[in-house]
């Protein structure tokens, strides 16, 4: 796989008449986090849903996984990227275990492989096996998140896209959950996209910063690099109200 | 409305017994514009239907009657006729009405049925005069049918009297009341107003005082109350008998003709024909007064009064007996029959349709306008509706039952597919999931609760409204409805209610049992 995990070239998105995204152009690394930052209507989850091809861009080329966003056969190519949101959109008539397998069954896995790779799943995101056989509803908010999460990673992807997965919990679960994914994700060794309001969030899970604005992207960049040396103006502003004590 | 043409001439459904026998005549002209309604959609298909083939000889043949006492008496008699001399028959009685019984005799789906030449010539060839027989046949010969011969007795409008108040003015003839015109003539609302009723008849015999109305069904109890003197009548109503009644001769002839006789398709087998003429002139107006007395008062059923006067003929038949269980199991399972082949395809054209449209807002829109407009025909409408596309019998019911399942099911279905969470629609995407695996892992398990509760819906009503399905002889539990109504029965209608009400509970039961085996609880709909 090449060092990039996807990369946006001169991308424009318009929803009729009004350019949500202009001039777009990132290299997004492989196999460690990228965090999307910006306000919200920033265009940040349009920029996920070019990835995965739910939308096309009106300007430019994007490459995913090694490749432009294939027109047939999208399906197998988003089988090969999780995808995790807030709230966990798990499915409300299914439970934990046949949320978290639902893909792997249409994959056609046979079934011990099924059952090994969902255990592991829920070990690695915290989650009592206990609660497998239990519907969504029967969750708490932060066992949900580690249900979508398991989901997200069952097929073992190349990349996943997460929309904001971490915003609606209370602040404990959401650092709990942090750390477990941030160490799922390193033993993984996926690719992945976080599309977050929260810098603070972005700070510990990301080694790449991508910060959107105005349209566009305002600054992107390692971590360390954009938290030492953010550019005037809204990235500087934005960094030191949210990550005051940090720095 | 169409049935009106053969519903009771007063108002509400079982008014009287005596005034649904007679609506099913005179109300004829009342419902000239339905009827022209009717006969205009029939037209439509009606010339196809007109070429059926020929009876063949291995199928039985069908009786029919309209939903009143006398017409179910006389079909007896013409169905018991047959069975004694050796043919096959298949009972349709209780049709809704004059239109109903001419078209599916048009369309060969009956064979005979017992009509009057009143209403032959009035509801059918819109003429105003009294034709023959002979004339009536000419009439009808071209379209393949042929009235055999008349029973003898005239069913027509007559005025009544007590025998005291008879002989004491010396009555014996219309004529004789402008001599006695201080008699309270009181007569009924509907006879006051039609044109063969009062006002003509004031104009032929020079009456110059107008009577007062009554409510028909109050009207014989005023008279042997002596509360009034003199009222309207048909002359074989069986109260004439239980009353004692003197009829007054209509002197003048005004009154229009209405002979009974067999009405049957010119193509019946011969042998078939000259047994069914076995019964003309055999009827006398005592007699019917009788038989319909025995069935209103005596609590005969149609079967053994009819057998009772075949015997009188030297005929003997096995009428009567009637095996009440034999008889509540086949309507139970004919209308279950009904109910579920109607349903079945509608839950699966109705969620199909649902599934094609549910993403186009304005589709969704249009098909559960559609089916909501369905939903506003009167169900009893709608049967009529069915007569000219699919005949009578159990086809016409059924697309009448699957129109009407149509709305609950496409309604709740493309409600449930439209309000799925559109996140996890997102998300389905977004996993890679196809079309078709979305709507076969995500959608339809989730609207499945909804349709469930749809079809639950649909069910519970089409039980209902195949009661009704029995007026154009699809039989099930309305059956026995629609013989009780004729016959002010109330022990009758129960017959078909309660198990027709139960059914419903029956069927709410298993649809609940159902929901419970399928959907896990917190996805259940709410049933209030």
């Amino acid at each position: 796989m090449s060092e990039h995990c996807a990369r946006f070239r001169d991308v424009g998105k318009r929803y009729d008449d009004l350019w949500v995204l202009q001039d777009v152009s990132l290299e997004l690394p492989a196999r460690h986090t990228s965090a999307i930052v910006g306000e919200s209507g920033c265009g940040k989850t349009t920029l996920l849903q070019l990835a995965n091809g739910v939308l096309r861009p009106d300007a430019g080329t994007i490459d995913v996984l090694g490749g432009p966003v294939p027109t047939t056969d999208v399906e197998a190519f988003r089988r090969r990227i999780g995808y995790a949101v807030q709230g966990a959109g798990l499915f409300p008539h299914l439970t934990v275990r046949a949320n978290v397998t639902l893909l792997a069954r249409l994959e056609g896995w046979p079934a011990e492989r099924i059952a090994e790779r969902f255990e592991e799943l829920l070990d690695e995101m915290g989650l009592a096996a206990g609660l497998a056989d239990q519907y969504p509803i029967q969750l708490s908010g932060g066992q949900q998140q580690r249900a979508g999460l398991c989901r997200a990673l069952m097929l073992k992807p190349d990349m996943l896209l997460l929309d904001e997965p971490f915003s609606a919990l209370d602040p404990i679960s959401r650092v709990e959950l942090c750390e477990q994914f941030a160490s799922a994700q390193r033993q993984e060794g996926v690719s992945a996209l976080l599309v977050t309001h929260d810098m603070r969030e972005a700070a510990q899970l990301a080694d790449y910063l991508v910060i959107l604005g105005e349209g566009g992207v305002l600054q992107a960049g390692a971590t360390t690099e954009v938290i030492a040396k953010p550019r005037p103006g809204y990235v500087e502003r934005l960094l030191n109200t949210q990550l005051g004590d940090l720095r | 409305m169409i049935w009106r043409g053969a519903a009771p001439r007063r108002g509400g459904w079982p008014a009287s017994a005596r005034s649904r026998a007679g609506a099913a005549r005179h109300g004829a002209r009342n419902a000239a514009t339905a009827l022209a309604f009717a006969a205009a959609i029939a037209a439509a298909s009606v010339p196809a239907a007109g070429d059926a083939a020929p009876a063949d000889a291995g199928k039985p043949i069908v009786v029919a009657s309209k939903n009143f006492n006398e017409g179910y008496i006389l079909a007896e008699l013409l169905a018991q006729l047959l069975e004694t001399g050796g043919f096959a028959v298949e009972r349709r009685f209780g049709l809704g009405g004059t239109l109903v019984c001419y078209e599916a005799l048009l369309a060969g789906e009956v064979d005979v049925y017992p009509e009057y030449t009143g209403t032959l010539a009035r509801a059918i060839l819109k003429r105003e005069d009294s034709p023959s027989v002979q004339a009536l046949n000419a009439a009808v010969a071209p379209s393949g049918l042929e009235l055999l011969g008349a029973f003898g007795y005239n069913n027509t409008y007559v005025l009544a009297t007590t025998r005291p108040v008879a002989r004491e003015h010396g009555l014996a003839t219309v004529s004789d009341l402008v001599a006695a015109r201080q008699l309270r003539v009181t007569v009924s609302h509907e006879f006051l107003e039609r044109g063969d009723g009062w006002p003509g008849l004031a104009r032929a015999y020079g009456f110059d005082w107008a009577p007062s109305g009554i409510e028909h069904g109050l009207a014989y109890q005023a008279l042997a109350d002596g509360a009034i003197d003199v009222t309207d009548a048909y002359s074989t109503d069986g109260e004439l008998l239980r009353y004692n009644l003197v009829m007054l001769r209509d002197d003048k002839g005004f009154f229009p003709e209405y002979l009974a006789g067999p009405l049957v398709r010119a193509d019946l087998p011969a042998a078939a024909k000259a047994r069914l003429r076995r019964l003309t002139g055999t009827l006398t107006e005592a007699d019917m007064q009788a038989l319909n007395a025995a069935v209103l008062f005596e609590d005969a059923d149609f079967a053994s009064a009819a057998a009772r006067h075949l015997s009188s003929l030297g005929i003997e038949s096995a009428g009567g007996g009637v095996d009440f269980w034999g008889v509540l199991g086949r309507n139970t399972l004919r209308h279950l029959e009904l109910t579920a082949v109607a349903l079945l395809p509608a839950v699966i054209i109705g969620v199909g349709v649902s599934i094609l449209v549910f993403r186009v807002a304005w589709l969704s829109r249009a098909l559960i306008y559609g089916a909501g407009l369905l939903q506003t025909i009167p169900s009893i409408a709608l049967l009529a509706f069915m007569i000219p596309l699919f005949g009578i019998g159990a086809a016409p019911a059924i697309v009448a039952l699957f129109l009407y399942s149509l709305l609950p099911i496409a309604r709740n279905t493309v409600t449930a597919l439209v309000t799925v969470d559109p996140v996890l629609l997102r998300v389905a995407k977004a996993m890679g999931l196809t079309r078709w695996q979305e709507l076969r892992h995500v959608l339809l398990p989730l609207a499945a609760p909804s349709v469930l509760a749809g079809a639950r819906t649909a069910a519970v009503i089409s039980i209902g409204t195949a009661t009704l399905a029995a007026f154009i002889g699809a039989g099930g539990l309305g059956d026995p409805i629609v013989t009780g109504l004729a016959l002010n029965n109330h022990a009758l209608i129960l017959q078909g209610a309660v198990p027709a009400a139960l059914l419903a509970i029956a069927v709410e039961f298993a649809f609940e049992g159902v929901e419970r085996a399928l959907t896990p609880q917190h996805l259940r709909v709410a049933h209030t």
